[in-house]
């Protein structure tokens, strides 16, 4: 059994050698969605990425704080119970373009990812699951605040 | 030394007769044999301090006037105050109790019953709790903030905590303002600590991990730096304590101190953790020791089912019983026993096959004069005292009025800061933290270094000037009062309003952030202006370090000039929409 620090060294080294493919980038850039990226406003960008919004559903799993420690990094994990998963992409209403990932899973991998996101401010954070042509999401409200003042 | 109960009472006896007690009409209400009399009950018992913030002597507190709840918590424990605690928990008016638990009739009552904590006094009223229940079935938790409020913590790094709860005899604790040390020498202190530090909701960074941080931390498959809970058979029972940390410590302090920490709520790790041990433990009830503040506490035993006690810390509410609250799992006792040393609570349960059948609680005040110092304890104090007395007793000033912190806007010592902070830094306006720890001054007393220090002392002291607009001002404000009155609770973080000096302003603490405060006005009369400049002043930046002197040395330079420790002008708030809250007295 791999421990959870062998885990991490393993992803990050996957990562390291997808980064390093000559290919990759222009592979990513080809698969870019312009204008879901760029639309600033979060019914418009899950249009253009998604064809529709998606339907709230208990088949979707959303982890985040309910309060950032670091509104520059707020750890975001995904997961699904729904079959035939075909991208997970997440969504953060209150930040100047809400589309902030899409994530493309290929057949045979588990549904589920983890990351960080970069949040100006309180907000709504959406996941939506594409699976089977269907668009289930969960949300969140994630709080972003100044600190200070413990008691 | 052991003192038997009668001992006890006799001592006390002699403590009215020597003149320790200075009313006559107290001893004869009251006689303190019978307060600290509690009746032994069960099989288990819990006793539980917390939020001591260092204070080693005895001091005075203030409870406060204005512990507002919003929403839910409207007229709910512990958002009462006045004589509606009192009613709420059957207290009679003008007694010990009501002096203890209560900011009413403040400075005479205090003036009669006395200063109250003080280590040496407690550790005499804990070692009688437990002689008297027999040791092998009492526990002595401490729910943390043990490291900081006074100059010797901060000169030792906290250390000087640890070898006074050491002598105390503490078995269990978590922490909050522990945090606020680097975090090598959290765990230095720890590794000193004769109990077990517990953290169910304290995690690895994942950076941190990759960087080898697996040599030191507690368990690596679930990150948990710290042991989450223990394990403790006492009185033919197996009671479960799992410890529960400050969730905001790298919101409401510096992040940079522990950086490779993280800290949240975690209530389905808990919920995970409470069936496991209650699947595989064989144990017959479950604690939780925590830090997360009683609004807190209270929502989280609602989701969290299997947990019988929580005994809490952080906001300060000293609270004469529990709370009950039923959820899926049955119910669960949310108790909170105040600050400063101030409180022991006493959780006696009768815990039998698996299951609490029934309990018997009380919240005992540590009158300081009723309760003989313990010699050995007495002697530590002294000892990490004596190389900082000359820093520690300079007097500074005497006090024109009842100065102290505690309550959800400006208290006069705060209002001292705020003007120290303007005059000394040539300010517009200041802005201080509205943490709740600080104690109180009586009128005529002399204000030393070592009152400063109460109110001041952290580690991130350094104060700052600069160019705000008012905007900026607004936002503080409106985010600071979202973190004490959003209406759910886990989106709070427990301190109270962010002081201010120089200024007032209105604020409806039932509107949603954005529209809760309104018509900031400075002390001539002019409105503030969203897009001017205003010269600010303040202290404890959790960002980055601040360049300017310790707030501790401005506030004494005010001091030291002024002779005399007064206010002119109290910059609390108008406030709208809370008539009749029963977290409210005495506002004007």
């Amino acid at each position: 059994m791999m421990n959870r620090r062998t885990v991490i060294k393993a992803v990050a080294t996957g990562g390291a050698l997808i980064g390093a493919g000559v290919l990759m980038p222009r592979l990513a850039m080809a698969a870019w969605n312009t204008d879901a990226f760029k639309a600033d406003n979060q019914g418009a960008a899950m249009k253009a990425l998604l064809g529709a919004e998606p339907s709230a559903s208990s088949d979707v799993s959303l982890k985040a704080p309910s309060i950032a420690e670091n509104g520059a990094v707020v750890p975001v994990t995904v997961k699904t119970s729904a079959t035939n998963v075909e991208s997970i992409s997440l969504f953060v209403e209150g930040n100047p373009t809400p589309l902030v990932a899409e994530f493309m899973i290929p057949a045979g991998t588990a549904p589920q990812i983890s990351t960080r996101i970069r949040m100006g401010k309180t907000s709504v954070i959406t996941a939506v699951v594409k699976a089977d042509g269907k668009l289930m999401s969960a949300s969140q409200e994630t709080k972003v605040t100044i600190g200070g003042c413990g008691g | 030394m052991s003192m038997t109960r009668r001992e006890f009472a006799q001592l006390m006896g002699l403590a009215g007769a020597a003149g320790m007690l200075p009313l006559q009409g107290f001893a004869a209400k009251k006689q303190p044999g019978e307060l600290y009399e509690v009746p032994n009950f069960g099989n288990v018992r819990l006793l539980h301090m917390t939020d001591c913030h260092a204070q080693l002597l005895p001091i005075y507190f203030r409870e406060p006037n204005v512990n507002l709840g919003i929403g839910n918590a409207y007229g709910q424990a512990p958002h009462l105050v006045g004589d509606k605690l009192l009613q709420h928990f059957g207290i009679q008016p003008n007694t010990l109790e009501a002096h203890a638990f209560s900011c009413l009739n403040y400075e005479s009552a205090a003036g009669k019953y006395g200063k109250v904590g003080g280590f040496a006094h407690i550790k005499t009223l804990v070692n009688r709790l437990r002689d008297s229940y027999g040791r092998e079935k009492t526990l002595l938790l401490d729910g943390g903030d043990t490291w900081q409020g006074s100059g010797t913590s901060y000169k030792t790094r906290g250390m000087d905590m640890v070898q006074a709860t050491n002598d105390l005899g503490v078995d269990i604790m978590t922490g909050h303002w522990e945090f606020t040390y680097h975090q090598e020498e959290v765990l230095k202190n720890i590794e000193a600590f004769n109990g077990e530090f517990l953290a169910q909701n304290v995690f690895i960074t994942e950076d941190a991990l990759f960087e080898g941080a697996d040599e030191y931390i507690f368990d690596e498959d679930s990150g948990r730096v710290f042991k989450p809970y223990t394990i403790r058979e006492m009185g033919g029972a197996r009671i479960a304590v799992i410890g529960q940390c400050f969730p905001r410590t790298k919101i409401a302090n510096p992040a940079r101190f522990i950086p490779d920490w993280t800290f949240d709520i975690y209530d389905e790790n808990l919920q995970e953790l409470v069936d496991e041990i209650r699947e595989n433990e064989g144990v017959d009830a479950v604690v939780v020791i925590s830090h997360n503040g009683m609004d807190v506490d209270l929502e989280m035993a609602r989701r969290v089912s299997g947990v019988d006690v929580i005994l809490g810390g952080h906001t300060h509410d000293g609270m004469p019983a529990p709370t009950i609250v039923k959820n899926n799992g049955g119910k669960t006792l949310v108790c909170n026993v105040g600050s400063n040393g101030k409180f022991v609570g006493v959780m006696d349960l009768d815990v039998r096959g698996g299951k609490v059948h029934d309990f018997r609680y009380r919240l005992l005040p540590v009158f300081s004069d009723l309760l003989p110092a313990d010699p050995q304890m007495a002697k530590l104090i002294d000892d990490i005292r004596a190389p900082h007395m000359a820093w520690l007793n300079e007097e500074l000033a005497v006090a024109d009025e009842l100065m102290f912190r505690r309550g959800n806007f400006n208290g006069t010592f705060d209002q001292v800061i705020c003007d120290a902070l303007r005059k000394v830094n040539d300010a517009q306006v200041s802005l201080s933290p509205g943490f709740r720890w600080g104690t109180t001054v009586l009128k005529g007393q002399t204000v030393t270094m070592e009152h400063v220090l109460d109110q001041t002392c952290l580690t991130y002291p350094e104060t700052y000037v600069r160019e705000m607009k008012g905007s900026e001002l607004k936002l503080i404000l409106e985010d600071v009062a979202d973190n004490l009155f959003n209406p759910d609770p886990y989106l709070q973080s427990g301190g109270d309003m962010v002081r201010v000096g120089g200024f007032d302003y209105v604020c409806d603490p039932t509107k949603p952030i954005g529209q809760r405060i309104t018509e900031m006005t400075l002390d001539n009369g002019e409105k503030i202006d969203a897009s001017k400049s205003y010269k600010v002043s303040g202290w404890a930046t959790v960002g980055a370090r601040s360049e300017g002197a310790d707030i501790w040395d401005v506030v004494g330079d005010y001091l030291r000039d002024r002779k005399v420790a007064s206010i002119d002008k109290l910059n609390t708030p108008k406030l709208k929409n809370v008539a009749g809250n029963p977290g409210l007295t005495e506002y004007s």
